[in-house]
């Protein structure tokens, strides 16, 4: 028999005034202080007169270096939210011997289920695809990536799944399953709330946009390269970048097909991933790792790549081994595609299989050694600079060689049996994420913002941050490779054996180190900002680099370069120096011509606004409001199709005013080195 | 010569392998375009083989439902698959006439396509609705479930390629055969015969070999 539905349950669905959680202070008090704060930034924004600004120049800019940093901006605030996630885990788990410490389950399993897909998803993705959108056009010599107003959907698209995400703090809950919504737990029968929903939907809507981003970052590197740009020529950066996006299009196609499935399992009661009729979990487990181990080098392949590019830099040297790197690279790539059993050995493959599995995984570090020793050798004879962002590379490379080693140690089946589920595990996958992908974006963060902003970071604070980081980090994580081994397992919310507990306090102090690392990142910023006439770079030049993003001004205008510079080697922009010190700066006037540019859209804006109203109605099963969605983000499309006007002209007058500013900086500097 | 026009030093061949092709620099939009939707229908096929792989793994998993073989027609089919590829080969003269900039056979061709690709929806519904109706809907059993979403995703994607269809008629209606209409178009033909592809795809792994067996 079918009851009929009120008229409430029309209009709502499931949502009712028991969604917020006027029980549970801390998420409350947590979503509340975020609300006023928003409210406040938005006011200040409104009253100030900001807004045409921000809404010309930035939200509906279709200009890759803006949405590139707004990526970044994105996975920083993101970064704070997933921070407080993990700082209260640590403290919970510091306390919480024989006792229950200060998080009741349900709200402990939402946070380590929140820290996981945040980070992973809505910090780690972010950074890297803002700094390679920041970047990669600038080395290739190119003036936008090959779809511009896609990369702003792109953008937005990713901002939604990151607000749904943040929304499900104060209307509903959040997913209790882990990042991975493991079935039959994630199933309707065992999570009936709306947690893995808001965790399905958000990751469905971002991950459209990080497919957008991916097609057109690969098709930008094969496609847009400029005069004499050979693949062999190209910086490591954008063949790091090719590959993560290579692997962006194979992989993420994948997830959304899984959590498709999931869905469909959880909405119209399919059989996919339950436990009845016939339904299969390991076929889950097969699909998302499917994706999921490909996405650990999405993530770490840009690392990888950021890293070459500044220990290059400053150590005064071309990349040691450049095509054996190119091929690394592509191996990593290829590699990263055959070793995803690995992530549940213990779930009855069998001695055949994982023996196959165990050893692709081994085989995997063999390209990853042969990066660590092109580094090495980079730097061996160089004049080494330890500006920050060198800091931070070497600091990787003592890291990262550790979390290596020891994800060779579980790549071993029987000591993964003892290692699989544990602290080990956890103390692992933090150890090779945080000290390949966070410091390698925190790396690029530093190299590249006197581009992006045209002034340098304070150098004392960026050390400062670096070394409460580098230190925090490793008080956090050895204390729990510890507990792993003594048989302590993930995702506790309390435990009763004493000899855990010191490791735990140990962990937690770290945290705290850990935090005030951060803080002085933030401090940096303030700083710098606050002292940027001192930290100007006029020259777009600051560090002396050798790639062609420093053969432009920094900022850089709108269309990146007057001419598509011709580039007849590797490193193109240090040859230039080169030439231009030996042929004693010859003065003569190019001819300037008119530059053609994208206009800026609110495409992906209006598009993200009809994604959230969708996103946020499916979760709560308002079915009139996903189809207004749907038909709101159908209209913008058409409208944007249907505009008569998608270029500007930059006149040739005002491209030769920009340059011949830049050209002047430049050549005051070269002369000046020349002299030396 | 600015400097930062040119490279200076010219080492063509820094490694001593011979010839070096210089790359001749950014590649117009149309190939650029057409490259992009290309890489996006690679993604899309991925999405589909993840489909196949479920179908593939739960075809067994009746759970004491019918089998494929109980109940596929293939009658019907037949002329689903006749009506999506001839769609595919009517799509081709829209694609041509569009090149040539002959609005009646461009409108011809697409309207021809859009009722093919019609009908074949209209059997697909018929044949789900006409399931479910005998207690063979998708949460019978794991099998049906594999089967819908499968069949069901190619629908979805033919059902978003009418809708497309449609727009873009009205596109070259309101702005004729403007430059960006035709990479559109192009986007849109790759689209289409993409789907075809996959039916093949579909029609061979789900009724050929599911109906015999």
């Amino acid at each position: 028999m079918q009851a009929v539905p009120t008229l409430e349950a029309l209009m709502l669905g499931k949502l009712d005034w028991s969604a917020i959680p006027f029980d549970q202070p801390i998420p409350l008090i947590a979503g509340g202080v975020v609300l006023v704060a928003i409210l406040a930034v938005l006011i200040w924004v409104v009253v100030k007169g900001h807004l045409p600004y921000l809404w010309h120049e930035w939200i509906t800019s279709v200009d890759h270096k803006r949405i590139g940093v707004m990526y970044i901006l994105l996975a920083s605030v993101m970064l704070l939210r997933g921070g407080s996630d993990a700082i209260m885990m640590r403290i919970q788990q510091a306390i919480a011997y024989q006792s229950q410490g200060y998080l009741p389950p349900e709200h402990y399993n939402q946070i380590f289920s929140a820290h996981g897909t945040i980070m992973i998803f809505f910090v780690a993705m972010p950074f890297v695809i803002g700094l390679m959108n920041l970047v990669v056009p600038l080395q290739l010599g190119v003036r936008d990536v090959a779809f511009p107003t896609l990369n702003s959907v792109g953008f937005w698209l990713t901002a939604t799944g990151a607000l749904l995400v943040n929304l499900s703090l104060v209307i509903g809950e959040f997913a209790r399953t882990g990042w991975l919504a493991f079935p039959p737990l994630s199933e309707l029968s065992y999570s009936p709330g709306v947690g893995v929903d808001y965790y399905a939907w958000s990751l469905q809507i971002s991950g459209v946009g990080t497919l957008v981003a991916g097609i057109n970052l690969v098709t930008t590197v094969l496609k847009l390269r400029t005069k004499g740009m050979n693949y062999l020529r190209m910086p490591m950066f954008c063949w790091t970048t090719l590959a993560s996006n290579l692997l962006i299009v194979a992989a993420f196609p994948i997830l959304t097909a899984t959590l498709a499935m999931l869905l469909l399992d959880r909405y119209l009661g399919f059989h996919f991933f339950t436990n009845e009729a016939g339904g299969n979990v390991m076929m889950f487990m097969n699909l998302i790792w499917a994706w999921g181990h490909p996405e650990v080098y999405i993530l770490v392949l840009p690392a990888f790549g950021i890293f070459s590019e500044v220990v290059s830099t400053f150590s005064g040297k071309a990349l040691f081994g450049y095509r054996s790197m190119v091929l690394a690279t592509m191996a990593i790539c290829v590699i990263s595609f055959m070793v995803w059993l690995h992530h549940f050995f213990t779930m009855g493959a069998g001695p055949d299989v994982n023996a196959i599995f165990g050893i692709a995984s081994m085989i995997i570090a063999v390209p990853t050694g042969v990066k660590i020793y092109n580094w090495l050798f980079t730097m061996y004879g160089g004049r080494i600079r330890f500006a920050t962002p060198m800091l931070w590379a070497v600091g990787f490379m003592v890291t990262f060689i550790i979390g290596g080693l020891t994800g060779v140690l579980v790549a071993v089946p029987p000591a993964d049996f003892m290692l699989h589920n544990s602290m080990f595990l956890v103390a692992h996958f933090h150890n090779v994420i945080i000290g390949g992908v966070l410091f390698g974006a925190f790396a690029g963060f530093e190299y590249w913002f006197p581009k992006a902003f045209g002034f340098r970071l304070d150098e004392r604070w960026g050390k400062l941050a670096f070394w409460f980081t580098f230190t925090g980090f490793w008080i956090t994580f050895v204390p729990l490779y510890a507990a792993g081994m003594l048989g302590m397992t993930r995702r506790l919310q309390h435990y009763n054996v004493a000899e855990w507990r010191p490791w735990m306090i140990v962990a937690a102090i770290g945290m705290a180190v850990l935090s005030i690392g951060v803080i002085c990142q933030i401090m940096q910023l303030v700083v710098s900002i606050r002292n940027r006439e001192a930290l100007r770079d006029r020259t777009g030049d600051p560090w002396d680099g050798r790639s062609l993003e420093w053969a432009t001004s920094s900022p850089p205008p709108v269309f990146n370069f007057a001419f598509h510079p011709d580039v007849r080697g590797e490193d193109a922009y240090w040859d230039m120096k080169i030439a231009a010190q030996q042929q004693s700066l010859e003065h003569d006037v190019p001819e300037y011509q008119d530059i053609e540019m994208p206009r800026n859209s609110p495409t992906g804006f209006v598009c993200a606004f009809f994604a959230t109203i969708m996103g946020f109605a499916l979760i709560w099963h308002i079915w009139w409001m996903v189809i207004l969605g749907g038909i709101g983000a159908f209209a913008t499309f058409v409208v944007f199709a249907w505009r008569d006007h998608d270029e500007y002209v930059i006149p040739a007058a005002e491209v030769a005013a920009i340059d011949r500013v830049n050209l002047e900086e430049r050549r005051s500097l070269v002369s000046m080195a020349g002299a030396i | 010569m600015s400097m930062t026009a040119t490279a200076g030093r010219a080492h063509a061949d820094p490694h001593h392998i011979g010839l070096v092709i210089e790359h001749p620099g950014p590649a117009p939009k149309r190939t650029v375009t057409a490259y992009g939707f290309w890489v996006f229908l690679l993604s899309d096929i991925v999405m589909f083989s993840c489909f196949f792989a479920a179908y593939a793994v739960l075809v067994n998993q009746t759970a004491d439902g019918p089998k494929g073989s109980e109940i596929f027609e293939q009658r019907n089919v037949a002329i689903e698959t006749v009506c999506l590829l001839l769609s595919s080969f009517t799509c081709g003269m829209a694609s041509i006439a569009a090149d040539v900039r002959n609005r009646f056979w461009f409108y011809l061709g697409m309207a021809v396509t859009c009722v093919l690709g019609l009908i074949f929806l209209a059997i697909e519904f018929r044949e789900f609705a006409d399931l479910v109706s005998r207690g063979y809907g998708p949460s019978r059993s794991a099998f049906l479930s594999a089967f819908f979403s499968l069949v069901g995703c190619h629908g979805l994607h033919v059902s978003a390629g009418v809708l497309w269809l449609l727009t873009m008629m009205a596109q070259v209606f309101a702005k004729g055969f403007r430059a960006d209409v035709l990479r559109r178009m192009m986007c849109f033909a790759l689209f289409w015969h993409a789907l075809d592809i996959i039916w093949v795809g579909v029609f061979s792994v789900v009724y050929l070999l599911g109906g015999g067996a």
